[in-house]
């Protein structure tokens, strides 16, 4: 800013100040205009930022926050809790009477108040048995006197009670927070000896991560096969014609998702479109129709054109700034048409498969809906085993922890595209 | 149009260069062809999911508007239908208004914190959809806004935000920052001055970041199928129940009405393209 070498002599008091209009000297004038015009952005920000953080940032916190909350043992069974504390598991011996009668006290308030199962099931996602043990407990104990010795009353109920593994379970669960789910989201569990991975043949979410990765990579490539020639052609076409085309590009960005998927549906299956055609021209025989859908061919495909233009997009903005000398300048200097395509115009096309790569592949790890209706079982994604322990098992502490390590490999991806392409320009249509 | 290659082209040259366009035309093929088959499987008068030897025969009898008869009166396409045009124009309002001022306010010289604000705002953006869901229904359990309109609303504007950021921001680069302070000095105040000067030159952008949100809040499912109960119940929600349990070719009839749509949407967004760069070309910025 000038103003100051541009501010007449008459503004310059005796003492050297340069000072406003108004008299206050001008750097202070300036403070406060900036100061004003920073509230003034600051309050125009303001209501959305309060909108997102309220409606979108703390849900997510809260999510964060379930994946390790464990109040639920202390909650329904605070006193057995309380006594446990001093039982030691390793000891090989069953926790003495004061225990058992502790459990007898808060079972008879946790049947009252019809808890008692929650708990069974929660303790179940560590010890399978745990929840029908709570359950026929709790039938009993309404019926036990009042009058000891419980822990041979417990154990007339189900035997399950003199099983040191079953209260070692409870222990190691009682505190407030567990990094229990966690272990279940990758596979692992503890134990009385410390963390462990379970048995090879119960390992599921390692091996589901491993699959939405791999997957989510495939797709990315097969949308960088097919995008790279149409963004190649659109960026060397004329103008006019070049706009023309980008109608077929952005008509399926913008048809509804549900709508691309029913469509595949209908062209996969084995009574579709596809298969009738293939049947017809006698490439196939009627019994020999394929399996397109409700495999991972079916998810790959699907997810390959929902995705597309995600990556065309990019790459065609990048290409556009590509100049057409470079090429003509390789080649005039004896460059085969290969050569100056690979060595020239390619190196220069790799921030756009950089941004579009990433773009289709944070997309595409998170998706639900496409793998749902077209994936069957072998073609799922994380993100079905989230969905399916919110609204099936229930396990909602297992569902946040899965979709907190989603949601970390998310961010990780998301740092290095802001790296690449940089958060403020992402391009839309 | 005439081939650009030059004339001493070989015939490998010649040859790759006819073999790239049909590649091209492939790829395109597969881009389109999925969303346009559907629209005359709708008009089938059976109910199956393929063409029938009769419309392959452009028989008449072989073609009915019986899915779209079913989609305008069963009562269950017709909630779903009533649910998609309230819960979007609301959540369209909502961070519209909100999205535009945020993007006033960022586009201007000196905020503090710019980047973090800007990640925070774009953040339902890059979340995936399953975790947003996921977060909300846990949290808006606890609030009882699960299974509540006003919920589903508040979910499907915070999902759209990001877009009318995005949208606006790029249309105030090209604002021409001088003909807010001239206005100004003419004695208009800041209200007038906004309205009057700023407001009709940003409108492609707000405009634009208004359909996205609006077409973000119309196709969302995930979040809807979470947050939302039965009487939330949306087209996309309903499509998507269709799609996995009974599948009924009414879909497909609702499938080609919202491709419809999405024309009249795109041919809507590019109209505002090419007024946005007129304006940008009179603009001295």
């Amino acid at each position: 800013m000038s103003s100051a070498t541009d501010t007449p002599t008459d503004a310059i008091a005796g003492d050297g100040i340069v000072r406003a209009a108004d008299g206050t000297p001008l750097k202070r004038s300036l403070a406060r205009a900036l100061r004003r015009e920073k509230l003034r952005s600051f309050l125009l920000i303001a209501p959305l930022l309060a909108f997102v953080v309220i409606s979108f940032l703390l849900p997510i916190a809260d999510m964060l926050f379930r994946s390790v909350e464990n109040n639920i043992v202390r909650d329904t069974i605070p006193e057995t809790v309380q006594t446990l504390a001093s039982w030691d598991a390793d000891s090989g011996e069953l926790p003495d009477e004061r225990v058992f009668a502790a459990l007898y006290r808060d079972l008879q308030i946790a049947v009252e108040k019809r808890i008692h199962t929650r708990l069974g099931s929660r303790l179940n996602y560590e010890k399978s048995g745990m929840s029908g043990l709570f359950r026929k407990t709790g039938r009993e104990v309404r019926r036990l006197e009042a009058e000891g010795p419980f822990r041979e009353r417990f154990i007339e109920i189900d035997e399950d009670w003199a099983d040191i593994e079953v209260w070692a379970v409870i222990k190691r669960y009682s505190p407030p927070y567990t990094p229990g789910y966690f272990l279940n989201a990758v596979d692992a569990e503890l134990t009385a000896e410390g963390v462990e991975m379970k048995p090879e043949n119960e390992r599921i979410y390692l091996t589901l991560f491993w699959r939405t990765l791999v997957m989510s990579l495939m797709i990315t490539l097969s949308c960088l096969l097919l995008g790279y020639p149409i963004g190649y052609l659109l960026s060397h076409l004329p103008a006019r014609s070049a706009n023309l085309l980008m109608i077929l590009v952005l008509l399926p960005f913008w048809t509804s998702l549900l709508v691309r998927t029913s469509a595949w549906k209908v062209l996969l299956q084995q009574q579709g479109v596809i298969n009738d055609f293939l049947v017809w021209i006698n490439l196939i025989d009627d019994a020999g129709r394929l399996v397109m859908i409700n495999n991972q061919t079916g998810t790959i495909i699907a997810m390959t054109h929902i995705l597309l233009p995600f990556m065309i997009l990019p790459l065609y903005s990048v290409m556009q700034t590509i100049s057409p000398s470079y090429v003509r300048a390789a080649k005039s200097l004896g460059a085969s048409d290969w050569t100056a395509f690979w060595r020239v115009y390619f190196p220069q096309t790799v921030p756009g498969i950089g941004a579009g790569a990433i773009l289709v592949f944070i997309l595409a790890i998170g998706y639900y809906i496409t793998p749902e209706l077209v994936g069957g079982t072998s073609g799922i994604f994380i993100s079905n085993r989230i969905a399916y322990h919110i609204s099936t098992s229930l396990n909602w502490g297992l569902a946040a922890a899965l979709g907190t390590i989603l949601l970390l490999l998310v961010m990780a991806l998301f740092y290095v595209y802001d790296r690449i392409v940089g958060i403020d320009n992402v391009k839309l249509g | 149009m005439s081939s650009p290659l030059p004339p001493y082209a070989s015939t490998l040259q010649l040859t790759w260069f006819y073999a790239f366009r049909v590649i091209c035309g492939l790829i395109f093929f597969f881009l389109i062809f999925p969303i346009l088959v559907i629209v005359p499987l709708s008009f089938n008068a059976e109910n199956f999911f393929t063409f029938t030897p009769g419309m392959l025969r452009l028989d008449p009898d072989a073609y009915s508007f019986k899915h779209y008869v079913d989609f305008f009166t069963n009562p269950d396409w017709q909630q779903a239908l009533y649910n998609s045009v309230t819960i979007a124009p609301a959540a369209t309002i909502l961070a519209t208004v909100l999205g535009t001022l945020a993007a006033i306010g960022l586009s201007q010289a000196h905020v503090p914190y710019k980047s973090a604000i800007m990640a925070i705002l774009i953040s339902p953006m890059i979340v995936p959809l399953i975790i947003s869901a996921a977060g909300m229904y846990f949290f808006y359990s606890r609030l009882g806004l699960q299974g509540t309109y006003i919920g589903v609303v508040l979910a499907h504007a915070a999902l759209g935000t990001p877009f009318v950021i995005i949208t606006v921001t790029a249309t105030l680069v090209g604002f021409y920052r001088s003909l807010v302070r001239a206005a100004a000095s003419m004695g208009a105040d800041p209200v007038t001055t906004f309205f009057k000067v700023q407001m009709p030159l940003i409108m492609p952008g707000v405009i634009s970041g208004a359909l996205f949100a609006f077409i973000t809040s119309f196709d969302e499912v995930v979040v809807v199928l979470f947050l939302g109960s039965a009487s939330q119940k949306t087209l996309p929600w309903q499509m998507f129940i269709g799609l996995r349990e009974q599948i009924s070719p009414t879909i497909l009839a609702v499938a080609s009405v919202m491709v419809a749509l999405s024309i009249a949407l795109l041919f809507t967004l590019e109209m505002l393209r090419r007024r946005s760069e007129r304006l940008r070309g009179l603009s001295p910025g």
